[in-house]
């Protein structure tokens, strides 16, 4: 148990900050049980960007840029910081595209999720179940084979360019060149903490986050395969760590599944849609946040990955895809379903071909 | 031996589970090219009773595992 907890502390202490900065930020004017959401936060920019029209969910998110920068940050302080790259980057984006497509059915990221369940949101519970079984479908994958094929070392330069443009962007957002971006009057995009709070906490929990590989969906994943519980019982820190807060802070209202901030309450869809992210996720390697941190170590595929999430949401948004606190929409029921279909191609594709391809 | 250079999170030490489990090798070597799969190998062999060394050399770890 002691050696359980000098190999895991790390993990558990991201946990903690990661439930403190959501409490903190949600208390400060992020939506409520937003305090942090990768993909909530990416719609936001990709909405900044004109990348969709949803004038509610337009906003250039500090937190997104605090966490690529302090993850570079610690790869940078720990000889850690490589370009790396060129492991099916087309299908990395896609996979990111499905698994924000997937994100906006359920509205959450998995670390809005467990937000979510720490603020008494029982279809995040529900959610919950259908991360499982993505994750637990994905390992079976991973376990005949599934591969995406090997990354190479690349340029500094290929490695520093997504930190760059999101820096450089952020600043000119932030700097008031307004015009440029875009940005809500209201909504949740109109809802937001002090962005110099948002940046801090996003640098914090991205340093801590590359230093200890917190990931949403690896804590289920090696569980199930290896075992390993450190990432699970940081998953289940944040959960603990946002009840007790919202306890404290009297947000508590008991566990429900109406009423819910920013949620809606369509079981199957709040399922299927984390069914989605769950498998989406396992075959990338990691959830959203996690793409992010590996984005800041230098990891060129998964700046794609971020990159087709935001797309993702673009789509979602113009598609009219994405839920909203009044329920999932038709199309995007039909979305789940296509999005199952390719994940299913993808996987059975990766798996059995490359085995194929392996033995010529 | 092991070459789990450029692969995603968690095929590297799925890699060497796979492997243990099929032949339960005395010594092992595998490659790796990131910090975060020397850190699951050497938890998972660890794990399994396996000394494990680690030695770096040109953005390449190389992991000894031995019973």
């Amino acid at each position: 148990m002691k050696k359980w907890f000098k190999d895991n502390w790390l993990l558990l202490l991201t946990g903690l900050i990661v439930g403190v900065a959501a409490l903190l930020l949600a208390q400060l004017g992020n939506p409520k049980n937003m305090g942090f959401c990768i993909a909530c936060f990416e719609r936001d920019i990709a909405g900044a960007l004109g990348l969709h029209g949803a004038e509610a969910v337009q906003y250039f998110r500090p937190e997104i840029v605090g966490i690529v920068l302090g993850a570079l940050i610690a790869a940078l302080c720990f000889r850690e910081f490589k370009g790396k790259g060129g492991s099916s980057p087309f299908l990395r984006l896609l996979l990111g595209m499905l698994v924000m497509i997937g994100a906006l059915v359920f509205l959450g990221c998995p670390l809005r999720m467990v937000i979510r369940i720490g603020g008494g949101d029982l279809n995040a519970v529900v959610g919950l179940l259908g991360f499982i079984v993505g994750i637990l479908v994905g390992v079976i994958f991973l376990k005949k084979g599934f591969t995406l094929g090997r990354a190479y070392a690349q340029a500094k330069v290929e490695a520093a360019a997504f930190p760059a443009l999101l820096t450089l962007a952020f600043l000119l957002s932030a700097t008031g060149l307004v015009g440029l971006f875009r940005s809500s009057e209201s909504g949740p995009g109109s809802m937001r903490a002090p962005w110099i709070v948002a940046l801090l906490a996003g640098l914090v929990v991205g340093f801590l986050a590359q230093r200890s590989r917190f990931c949403m969906a690896g804590g289920i994943r090696n569980a199930v395969m290896f075992k390993d519980f450190g990432l699970v019982a940081a998953f289940a820190m944040v959960i603990v760590t946002v009840l007790a807060g919202n306890l404290i802070l009297g947000n508590f209202t008991g566990f429900s599944f109406e009423g819910q901030p920013v949620a809606h309450s369509d079981g199957l869809w709040n399922f299927l849609g984390m069914v989605v992210v769950g498998w989406g996720s396992t075959l990338l390697g990691g959830c959203p946040l996690r793409q992010l941190i590996l984005a800041g170590e230098g990891n060129s595929d998964s700046a794609v990955t971020v990159v087709g999430m935001i797309l993702g949401a673009a789509v979602s948004h113009n598609f009219k895809l994405a839920s909203s606190g009044e329920g999932s929409t038709p199309n995007g029921h039909n979305a789940v379903w296509a999005a199952l279909a390719i994940l299913l191609i993808i996987s059975l594709i990766c798996t059995f071909a490359k085995k194929k391809e392996g033995k010529q | 031996m092991i070459d789990a250079r450029g692969l995603s999170c968690p095929q590297p030490v799925l890699m060497v589970q796979q492997e243990v489990k099929r032949s339960a090798p005395k010594q092992l070597t595998v490659l790796v090219d990131d910090q975060c799969a020397v850190g699951n190998i050497r938890r998972y062999a660890s794990g399994q009773g396996y000394e494990v060394r680690v030695t770096e050399q040109d953005d390449t770890f190389t992991l000894e595992l031995t019973k």
